[in-house]
């Protein structure tokens, strides 16, 4: 009992202390005993997840796949689809133009955007969208004229706001003024020798931006739009208050209805994590597509060089 | 223009400017003339204003006085009124163009090849197709020994070569001027002759360069002209000879004094 101890503390069985036979041993990762205990909670915490989400009649699995594919649901999530797209496309468009304002040498500009950014902040989105789909209320009709004094061109607020226009505004003035900052962000984090380069290469502002300055800062603001962006799916669930019917809305006007509450936030759920899913893989992709030059590649692969530079036309 | 005062004329010509941070006169009635062909080195103590002066020429910074002639024709500004007004953007883009621009920290882009670095400003600025704009950049590399390292991107080059593809980058765009602020300051000391190497090659080529360095025995080498700096202003101009072995102020035989052990030290 004793020599066993010894010889597991040094390590050594007799027969290897010569350098050479150490030398020769075969080299394993270290297994100690942080490995065994984490695997060992990694299977119960395995079996119990089974054990709540499978063997669990109330989760009631058949509810749930009679709905996931059922026309509703797919008009639901097809809304809820077709707003974050939008949604993220003038968002950012949006956020772009203010980031822009923001830095301009126009005083007015940035003046405006800061404004607007602020305001944004403030306001909890819920209300952002009331106040939107209810404008008519406020602003009866809209025109171009000079305040105070007479309108060259008058259309009634409320041909203009439907459910949708108002869900696609509310979501999207407020993904603009967020984005906006990130984008100032990612301007900021530049180092200041790539805008001296440009200029000494005599680069019109928007083609180095384009070509040069946009693709560096998009590498580093990714994960915080992927953030913005995902976190619009979700959001999307608000304009339920103007009475939009996107995924979540639809799903509460079913369980109001059958009393499933569970099995059918489920549906909305599984729907979410497949969307978040294909927007993660989408950012992962963009990562990837924007990180080049920066993580070192192999060093025999000029004939993966050229293949990036054909792929890629300046 | 006529060609008899053209080539009496000279390339560069600056004439009383200053520049002013604040209350600091980074550039303090500078005035100097550059001719067509030559090498011109700024030498001077750290914060003496080499490189404002630098960026003063090609209007990398706004001067607050005096003016910067370019064949002749004053840059930057216009005449308007009986004044001076900032001229537009696009047209001060253009005058930037007879300047290249070689950057202690490189400043090449990093996600972009080396090919690509120096075919993107001929592309973007003068319009150049892609084959063009990859033929002249082709040349450029080899010209400053790149040839086979034209699809590796900045990250995969060493310093040397890295400031080699900057130099190339400026080159694609054909500048009339070169200005090149501490090349090889960034460098490690093993790397320094291969950027200096490329240097002298441009200077055999007959190309005018203004350029901040540090490097006194490349200065005396290469150098038409030597012009030290001391707090914004020009104290010693000359031939290298003259200004390194035999400066005429105090100040400047202090300070040359102090390069020169050390430049002894290294060699
Ligand atoms: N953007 C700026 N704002 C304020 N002060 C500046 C700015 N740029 C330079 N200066 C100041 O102007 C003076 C001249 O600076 P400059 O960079 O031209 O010196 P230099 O001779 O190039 O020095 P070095 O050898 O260290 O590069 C310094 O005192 C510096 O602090
Ligand atoms: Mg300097």
């Amino acid at each position: 009992m004793s020599s066993l101890l010894t010889r597991r503390k040094s390590g050594l069985p007799a027969d290897l202390r010569t350098q050479k036979d150490l030398a020769a041993l075969k080299i394993r990762p270290r297994f100690g005993i942080a490995q065994w205990v984490s695997i060992g909670v990694a299977i119960y915490l395995g079996l119990t997840l089974i054990q709540f989400f499978v063997f669990n009649e109330n989760w009631k699995w058949d509810v749930v796949f009679s709905y996931l594919f059922s026309q509703v649901i797919m008009n639901g999530l097809l809304n809820t689809i077709y707003l974050t797209l939008l949604t993220t496309f003038f968002g950012l468009i949006l956020g772009v133009i203010t980031a822009w304002a923001r830095m301009s040498s126009l005083v007015v500009l940035r003046t405006f955007a800061v404004l607007y950014i602020w305001l944004m902040r403030a306001m909890p989105p819920l209300v952002m969208l009331l106040v939107v789909f209810f404008f008519g209320a406020l602003v009866p009709t809209l025109g171009i004229g000079i305040p105070f004094g007479p309108s060259f061109a008058e259309v009634p607020t409320n041909d203009v706001i439907s459910r949708f226009s108002a869900a696609i505004i509310g979501l999207s003035i407020y993904l603009g003024a967020y984005s906006a900052e990130i984008f100032r962000g990612g301007i900021l984090a530049l180092p200041s020798g790539q805008f001296e380069a440009c200029k000494s290469l005599g680069l019109p502002p928007f083609k180095a931006y384009q070509k040069i300055l946009g693709p560096q800062l998009i590498r580093v603001i990714i994960p915080s739009l992927a953030n913005d962006v995902i976190t619009i799916f979700k959001s999307t669930s608000l304009v339920s208050v103007i009475g939009y019917t996107e995924l979540l809305t639809t799903v509460q006007t079913i369980y109001a209805r059958n009393f499933e509450t569970i099995p059918l936030l489920m549906v909305a759920v599984i729907w979410y994590l497949v969307l978040t899913s294909i927007a993660m893989f989408g950012q992962a992709r963009l990562e990837k597509r924007f990180g080049r030059g920066f993580a070192r590649r192999n060093q025999g692969s000029p004939k993966a060089a050229l293949e990036n530079a054909a792929k890629e036309d300046l | 223009m006529t060609t008899d005062t053209k080539t009496t004329t000279p390339l560069l010509q600056l004439v009383g400017v200053s520049k002013h941070f604040g209350e600091l006169r980074a550039v303090d009635d500078v005035s100097l003339n550059i001719t067509a062909g030559s090498v011109t080195c700024l030498v001077g103590p750290s914060g003496s204003g080499k490189s404002t002066l630098l960026r003063t020429i090609n209007m990398m910074e706004e001067i607050n006085d005096g003016a910067v002639f370019f064949e002749g024709h004053m840059i930057g500004h216009e005449v308007r009124n009986g004044h001076r007004v900032p001229v537009a953007k696009s047209v001060a883009r253009k005058q930037t163009l007879n300047f290249g621009m070689v950057f202690q920290h490189f400043n090449l882009f990093p996600h972009y090849t080396a090919l690509e670095n120096v075919t993107i400003a001929p592309m973007l600025v003068k319009g150049l197709k892609k084959r063009a704009a990859q033929e002249i950049g082709r040349r450029v590399l080899e010209q400053v020994g790149l040839g086979n390292r034209m699809d590796h991107y900045p990250n995969e080059l060493s310093g040397g070569q890295q400031q080699r593809v900057a130099i190339a980058r400026a080159l694609a765009m054909e500048p009339k001027v070169l200005l090149f602020d501490e090349p090889t300051s960034a460098l490690d000391p093993e790397l320094v002759s291969e950027v200096l190497g490329v240097m002298r090659g441009l200077a055999d080529l007959g190309a005018t360069m203004i350029i901040v360095t540090h490097e006194m025995r490349f200065a005396e080498d290469v150098a038409d002209e030597v012009i030290m700096m001391d707090a914004g202003r020009i104290i010693e101009q000359g031939p290298p000879r003259d200004i390194l072995h035999n400066p005429s102020t105090a100040r400047a035989r202090k300070f040359f004094a102090s390069v020169g052990t050390l430049s002894a030290q290294k060699g």
